[in-house]
């Protein structure tokens, strides 16, 4: 967990340019008496934007875009683990139903149906 | 592996013509065909090359520069890369909830997508608990150990007033029931987890309920006694120093300690002779003339007194 000045300094990062993405709310650090705390997770995903930027050369026109895009992607994965740990938590029976629909194959011949 | 800049022996603000003039300069001298037979010659110019290489090649060298890679060349090691959070609790902010135009929520509502008039949807009604959200914040020593409430101030500009209970660790998770992601169909919302970092204090250390603090008292103190304040996690309190203490003797305030369940732990004090700053002339005397001022301190040790 980093405050801005910390942050700054660590990620090479100038001050103006962290404040504007928390404006832009590319990222969403907490506040805690005026001041902003970057969590862990915070800290990646600002890592994250630079390497956007710097290495694939992602403008602030397209990178709303993209960091849309990726937050979808991760929310639609991670429902997709609630979903089939709740499958895992059926009967054998029901299960194995399932998979085979899911996946489509058949588990005897090892083909797809 | 020696630092590169260095080993050409130029500033780390060197423009590539400095760079190249230097690496030129030391290869003259160590080339191994301008030295043959000469093994030590050899290694160095083994090194002074792959500092060459690492700084005239502008990408390499920016890179070196920002700490991405050290001077052989290899990736330092960097911390996690947001993707490991993006699916936990810690990226939830940024990722939970459910779009209302979820397939989700498409069948467990029993909506139609358009146009499709033979739809599969579920007629029943469907509920979802929603993510669980974690959040970090830093606490500072006295707040933790008293207990405190804090405001924290979430992305979305929602207002949580945080209860740090008394004795709060370092690390431990704080959980607000319902303050997560909003559920699903009428589900009940997810649970906000606050982990938090407790900040060191300038002097009091915590170990287990206890609170410990070093300190300094004068010659006069430690050996004629006295009556003097000390600071507790409560405020300041007086506290008796017995006749003829030393640097290690541990005092126990009963009490002012941690609150733990019920009761409290205790603060234990340890005194530090510190003499006076400088030469007293008057203190020189003294001792000069005092007749016990060679008392063995240095016995364990063995060897010469």
């Amino acid at each position: 967990m980093k405050a801005l000045a910390d942050l700054v300094v660590e990620l090479d990062c100038p001050r103006e340019e962290l404040v504007l993405w928390v404006e832009r709310r590319w990222v969403l650090p907490l506040q805690q008496d005026g001041d902003f705390v970057f969590s862990e997770a915070d800290i990646a995903r600002v890592q994250m934007i630079i390497d956007l930027r710097r290495d694939m050369g992602i403008d602030d026109e397209a990178m709303p875009v993209v960091l849309d895009l990726l937050d979808k992607l991760y929310g639609v994965r991670r429902q997709m683990r609630e979903l089939l740990s709740a499958v895992g938590e059926l009967p054998e029976a029901q299960r194995d139903m399932l998979m085979r629909r899911i996946g489509g194959f058949d588990g005897e011949n090892g083909g797809k149906t | 592996m020696r630092d590169p800049y260095d080993t050409l022996g130029v500033p780390r603000t060197a423009s590539a013509d400095d760079i190249k003039k230097a690496y030129r300069q030391l290869a003259k001298k160590l080339h191994p065909d301008l030295n043959p037979g000469n093994a030590k010659a050899a290694a160095q110019f083994k090194e002074v090359s792959a500092a060459n290489d690492l700084l005239s090649d502008p990408e390499k060298r920016a890179r070196f520069d920002r700490g991405e890679i050290d001077a052989s060349g290899a990736e330092v090691r960097r911390r996690p890369s947001y993707r490991s959070y993006a699916e936990s609790p810690g990226g939830a902010k940024y990722s939970g909830g459910i779009d209302p135009e979820d397939i989700f929520e498409e069948f467990f509502s029993g909506r139609q997508p358009s146009g499709n008039r033979s739809g599969s949807g579920f007629r029943s009604g469907f509920k979802a608990r929603g993510a669980d959200v974690a959040y970090e914040m830093k606490v500072d020593f006295l707040d933790a150990a008293r207990g405190a409430k804090r405001r924290l101030t979430l992305p979305d500009g929602k207002i949580l007033d945080v209860t740090i209970p008394p004795g709060s660790h370092d690390g431990q998770q704080l959980r607000l029931k319902g303050q997560g992601t909003p559920g699903l169909g009428g589900g009940a919302a997810g649970d906000a987890y606050i982990q938090i970092e407790v900040s060191p204090h300038p002097y009091f250390r915590r170990e287990g309920v206890d609170i410990h603090l070093e300190l300094p008292v004068t010659l006069s103190e430690a050996v004629a006694g006295a009556k003097i304040p000390v600071p507790t996690i409560d405020g300041t309190v007086t506290m008796t120093i017995p006749k003829g203490s030393n640097t290690g003797s541990t005092l126990r305030l009963k009490g002012k300690g941690v609150p733990d369940g019920g009761g409290r732990g205790d603060q234990y004090v340890r005194l530090t002779v510190v003499l006076p700053e400088g030469v007293d002339a008057e203190l020189e005397r003294f001792v000069q003339n005092w007749g016990q001022r060679d008392y063995d301190v240095r016995g364990k040790l063995g060897g010469p007194k």
